[in-house]
């Protein structure tokens, strides 16, 4: 049978709503509500010195803040679940081609592109982590970056010049951005967006990071329950079923949001 | 005679924001929810101005359950103290169950000795669901409550909806067996409990049995609707009861019940409840 409390089914998300570029000052940013839990990210490009060991890529920076949740995380509360959410998001995006690196590098081993990702939790209502990497990939998908071109004199000094076009820009390809499904095992079974409620019920949750294609990029196993290893494999299917649907969903939203233009009336915080 | 020129006369009521002036009329004592600036009453909370003679109030919309004698509540067991329970109830301060309050199961009727109070944890444990009335109210404002009655005590399977205390109507009675199949307990302090209709009453059991059989799916598909719908009339702020949520099941049945919760068949769905109760009152 399969019927939750609330009416859905176990791998029926809650109504989601994605906004993008709601953050003016930002490269990118985006909004998500998922039944109750509201996340907004904002994705800020900066130039800095690639990493030692990857000198032709840039890379991306993951900070969480959820001090605006309840008085209990503001301040050194919330730097635990922070830092938990951060390392998640390090690592689904270790994979190599998730985003493409090399593409944010504009001088080997002297500059590349160093993108921030801000995540700001302004509301936990279950399944922070699949609003926040649904979050990730729509502000990346809205972000735009400024060309730079690199001029070299006749002493060799390198100068980097940006182009006066406001609106000429790079933009990243995010077919292989992956998406975090959680799943959580309530008794026999494992349901997908769990409420506050269904999260108070379960011991042990999994979760997997889906790209578009249906790859698994990453798996984690939270909670302090065990899970049958049987069940495990039961749930990674499930949760490569359910990523592609929302992979799909979440682009044609995307695409659809693009495809309105600079006039598409936003909505932001008031509506 | 009106506060303020400006104040509705008659049986509409006089909502304030903070910040609004109540009256400019200094003859008036300050109650809860306003202060005095300037010479001026000014409320402090959003809500309804109350005025007892010569004292001014604002009650406010959003607030914790203020406990009346004779109200229906259900609340959580928090702990077990020495004769007595904490239950948790919405309220500012827990409320208690005394051990002289409750009704032994088997519906003995006897005064409790020292061995029931070691087996108080028997009855009823820490996380346990109750229904009961309020039988006093302390100093302090804490509330007193009593299940000495077969049709309270301890609630097995259901749904638990928790809404403001203000949204729920007072009535003649909280019990209510909807005709779509499942009953109800309105709380007043607004926690609102679904459950699949008893089929025989057992009288017997004297409320501390629970049943954990399977719900077949026909009545758990039946709560989740109701659950959906009074969730549905909460975000529009409309007044719970038996017959609001009546209407509002009715409206939904067209939906499929996890559709019920999309912004749009959530307005269009109470604003079908909302012309069925104006049609019968008027």
């Amino acid at each position: 049978e399969d019927l939750r409390v609330d009416g859905r089914g176990c791998e029926d998300y809650r109504c989601a709503e994605v906004e993008t570029d709601v953050v003016s000052n930002t490269s990118g940013s985006a909004r998500v509500k998922l039944g109750e839990t509201d996340i907004l990210v904002g994705i800020k490009a900066e130039m800095g010195t690639p990493k030692l060991e990857k000198p032709d890529e840039g890379f991306l920076e993951f900070f969480v803040d959820c001090s605006s949740n309840s008085p209990e995380l503001e301040g050194r509360g919330g730097e635990e679940l922070g830092t938990d959410i951060a390392n998640t998001l390090y690592r689904v995006f270790s994979c190599e081609n998730s985003v493409d690196l090399k593409s944010l590098c504009i001088n080997p081993k002297e500059h590349c592109w160093v993108l921030y990702v801000d995540v700001l939790l302004l509301e936990c209502g279950g399944n922070i982590f699949d609003a926040i990497s649904i979050a990730v990939k729509a502000a990346l998908f809205n972000t735009r970056i400024p060309k730079v071109r690199v001029l070299e004199d006749e002493e060799g000094t390198k100068e980097i010049e940006l182009s006066d076009d406001p609106y000429d820009c790079i933009r990243l390809n995010v077919d292989e951005v992956p998406c975090i499904v959680t799943l959580s095992k309530i008794g026999y079974r494992h349901v997908v967006d769990a409420t506050l409620q269904e999260e108070a019920c379960s011991l042990a949750s999994l979760l997997i990071s889906v790209t578009s294609k249906g790859a698994i990029t990453s798996m984690k196993k939270v909670g302090k329950g065990s899970l049958d290893p049987e069940s495990i494999f039961e749930m990674m299917e499930t949760g490569q079923r359910v990523g592609k649907s929302l992979h799909i969903a979440l682009q044609k939203i995307l695409d659809e949001e693009e495809s309105l233009g600079m006039s598409r009336p936003k909505v932001g915080f008031l509506g | 005679a009106p506060l303020d020129s400006s104040a509705p006369r008659g049986g509409e009521k006089h909502l304030v924001a903070p910040g609004d002036t109540i009256t400019t009329d200094t003859g008036y004592m300050r109650g809860h929810g306003t202060y005095v600036e300037d010479d001026k009453l000014i409320a402090s909370v959003a809500g309804v101005v109350e005025r007892v003679n010569k004292l001014v109030c604002v009650r406010a919309l959003k607030a914790r359950y203020n406990g009346e004698i004779g109200d229906i509540v259900v609340g959580r067991i928090t702990e077990v103290q020495q004769k007595r329970w904490k239950v948790e109830t919405n309220s500012r301060l827990d409320s208690v169950l005394l051990l002289s309050s409750i009704n032994l199961p088997g519906g003995e009727l006897r005064r409790k000795s020292a061995e029931d109070e070691l087996a108080m944890r028997d009855y009823l444990q820490e996380g346990d669901l109750i229904s009961a009335e309020v039988q006093s109210i302390f100093s302090d404002g804490a509330v007193s409550l009593h299940t000495r009655s077969l049709k309270y005590g301890k609630l097995a399977q259901g749904v638990l909806v928790q809404v403001s205390p203000s949204l729920v109507k007072r009535q003649k009675t909280h019990f209510h067996d909807l005709p779509c199949g499942a009953s109800v307990i309105l709380g007043n302090n607004g926690f609102i409990w679904i459950y699949p209709t008893p089929e025989q009453k057992d009288d017997e059991a004297g409320g501390y049995t629970a049943n954990l059989e399977p719900v077949p799916l026909s009545d758990r598909e039946v709560i989740s609707r109701l659950r959906n719908c009074i969730v549905a009339l909460v975000t529009h702020k409309m007044m719970l009861f038996d017959t609001s949520i009546l209407y509002c099941y009715e409206a939904s049945l067209p939906h499929q019940i996890k559709d019920i919760l999309k912004p749009e068949v959530t307005e269009e769905i109470v604003l079908e409840a909302r012309q069925r109760l104006l049609d019968l009152e008027g």
